[in-house]
């Protein structure tokens, strides 16, 4: 659970003014030094954002990496000190506190960054193209390869086809990485011995023109005890054939049984069986489990560009013709109200 | 008060796209083009503020070939008061259009700017955000509930992030990009499309507008995902399992 400091801290990231006062900062330097925005949340850095430290990592073999967090108090300051130690390559970590944090973007921009990176949730991409607007060059959204500095591979067209861009501009190069795209190992190396320096960034020195033209209001969060969906092992998603939200219970209790993270189709968030962030998809969440199992999705293709790189897809459904077949592993041509209670009476505990 | 909303034509979003052969892009001619699923969304948001006697016109605006102008006509059948056209030759990067939006803001002077959170076809997500730091305004992105307050000049958006819903407020001017689900659009009448068609449509060039179309980005290839192999169809739930534990060892 966020603590109410951490929430603070979060809501401040993400609002607009925080990416308003990014300066211009010229100095392209030939060298590769990056620059990676993390989120934290409850005095921890989130896993996308190794994701994203992994991605600078692979630009270059002699890429400095600084950290920047923003927030305020003491969550902040925890979640410092485990970015400091979350990878070995990184090599400073920025720390913006501010109560007010009014402009926390601007500072550490004199160093002249090649690189900016960010994962790509609903954070980054607020946050990133403003900047990259304000610096005047072109940000590259959901990057899944890096293959040599200024060279990415991005999906497009709901991930029916990839497109390789090269950025020729002068200035620093904004990116926002998909997280499934540079796995971490799920055990952090917590070596402390590793641990980078922390260095507050100084915010007196920036002006306030698009302060307070946004305001936070409140933040409504799905109390959930299950892993998060973006970072889950084993996903199990269910689709319109539930018909119910009590009928969704069934894929929960499955998911409790997998300890699995629960997914849906958009039908069934439309449908108000389940919140909206469990929606997987071309406009939800990318996931890429080790296993993938879908229990009455038919599989069109704006679900499919959420999922199509699990390692592992199952599917059941009653309709042998659904596209989803096309893509799974593993087929079963079925009932889903057979087939789930079989497997959750037949399904071995997870430990 | 006036709202400008920015609409985009692509792929219709149930065509299974094909690539070119030479890797040059996606293939584009001849397959069904319609306004992108997220601005239809922003559009109808408009409108409805309109209707609620919150704002007094809508302005559609389109950038790209001329034939663009159909997907103008579709929004202004929706209910746009008018559009504006600016037309170009070549592909247009997120940036160009954020900075030709601005300029286009300037001349209209809207209280409010909607668009979609991002086009189904470049995937890009940038647009609204671009603009809106350009025009040093306040942005709303993902928005699923939009209350404007006339009288104290603010808009509260809630905003569909990871891990649930955030509410912000936003003084206007303001920029918005919308979520799925923000709300469902209507479908244009037979009456409106004819009404549609004497609308006054007015065509900028981005010299017009002092804006240089350059990009910093250039497309290298375009390619198709890799295909996954052929899966099996079992026959009952314990050959599953079975496959699951032996064959994937993923449980």
């Amino acid at each position: 659970m966020a603590s109410v400091a951490a929430l603070r801290a979060l809501r401040k990231r993400i609002s607009p003014s925080f990416t308003s006062r990014i300066i211009a900062f010229t100095s392209n330097s030939r060298s590769i030094s990056t620059l990676v925005l993390a989120e934290h949340e409850g005095g921890a850095i989130k896993p996308q954002s190794v994701s994203a430290v992994k991605a600078a990592k692979s630009l270059s073999n002699d890429n400095p990496i600084s950290l920047l967090l923003a927030g305020s108090g003491s969550a902040l300051h925890e979640a410092a000190a485990n970015a400091a130690s979350c990878d070995p390559s990184v090599s400073e970590v920025l720390v913006a506190d501010s109560d007010e944090f009014s402009h926390p973007l601007a500072e550490p921009w004199k160093g002249g960054y090649s690189h900016v990176i960010t994962a790509s949730g609903s954070f980054g991409k607020n946050i990133l193209p403003r900047a990259a607007a304000l610096l005047d060059v072109s940000p590259i959204t959901d990057v899944i390869e890096i293959s040599d500095p200024h060279l990415f591979v991005r999906p497009i067209y709901a991930g029916n086809a990839l497109c390789t861009v090269r950025y020729t501009g002068a200035g620093p190069c904004l990116l926002t990485v998909r997280s499934t795209s540079f796995p971490v190992p799920s055990i952090l190396a917590n070596s402390k011995s590793n641990e980078a320096p922390i260095t507050q960034v100084d915010l007196s020195t920036f002006g306030e023109d698009s302060v307070g033209k946004s305001r936070y209001v409140k933040h409504t969060s799905q109390d959930t005890e299950r892993p998060d969906l973006g970072n889950a092992r084993v996903v199990v998603t269910g689709g319109r054939a539930l018909k119910s939200a009590e009928n969704f219970k069934m894929i929960e209790k499955l998911a409790e049984k997998l300890a699995a993270a629960v997914g849906a189709t958009r039908a069934a968030v439309d449908a108000g069986y389940v919140p909206n962030d469990l929606q997987v998809g071309q406009t939800g969440k990318i996931v890429a489990p080790e296993l993938y199992m879908a229990f009455g999705v038919s599989g069109a293709i704006q679900h499919l560009a959420g999922m199509r790189d699990s390692k592992v897809i199952v599917a059941v459904n009653k309709d042998a013709e659904a596209p989803i077949f096309q893509v799974a592993d593993y087929g079963l041509v079925g009932d889903i109200f057979e087939v789930i209670p079989e497997l959750l009476e037949k399904l071995p505990e997870t430990k | 008060m006036k709202i400008m909303v920015a609409i985009k034509r692509v792929v219709d979003y149930a065509v299974k796209i094909r690539v070119k052969s030479d890797k040059s892009g996606v293939e584009t001619q001849n397959v069904k083009m319609s306004m992108n699923p997220f601005c239809e969304i922003a559009l109808e948001e408009a409108l409805r503020i309109k209707e609620a006697g919150m704002a007094s016109e809508v302005v559609a605006v389109t950038m790209g070939l001329k034939q663009c102008v159909d997907t103008l006509r579709t929004g202004l059948a929706m209910g746009a008061d008018r559009g504006i056209h600016v037309e170009t030759g070549g592909p247009l990067y997120p940036l160009s259009v954020a900075k030709l939006l601005r300029a286009l803001v300037e001349v209209e002077k809207p209280g409010l700017l909607i668009l979609g959170k991002q086009a189904i076809d470049d995937d890009c997500n940038q647009t609204g955000q671009m603009v809106a730091g350009l025009l040093n305004w306040p942005q709303g992105t993902f928005a699923s509930k939009v209350v404007l307050d006339k009288e104290k000049q603010v808009v509260t958006v809630d905003r569909e992030v990871d891990g649930g819903l955030e509410t912000l407020c936003l003084d206007l001017p303001a920029v918005i990009t919308t979520d799925l689900r923000l709300n469902q659009p209507r479908y244009a009448t037979l009456p409106n499309i004819m009404k549609a068609k004497s609308k006054a449509i007015k065509k900028f060039s981005p010299e017009d507008l002092n804006v240089e179309i350059k990009s910093d980005i250039e497309e290298v290839q375009v390619t198709e995902p890799p295909k996954r192999k052929a899966g099996v169809i079992l026959s009952s739930v314990d050959e599953l399992i079975d496959k699951l534990k032996n064959e994937a060892r993923v449980i």
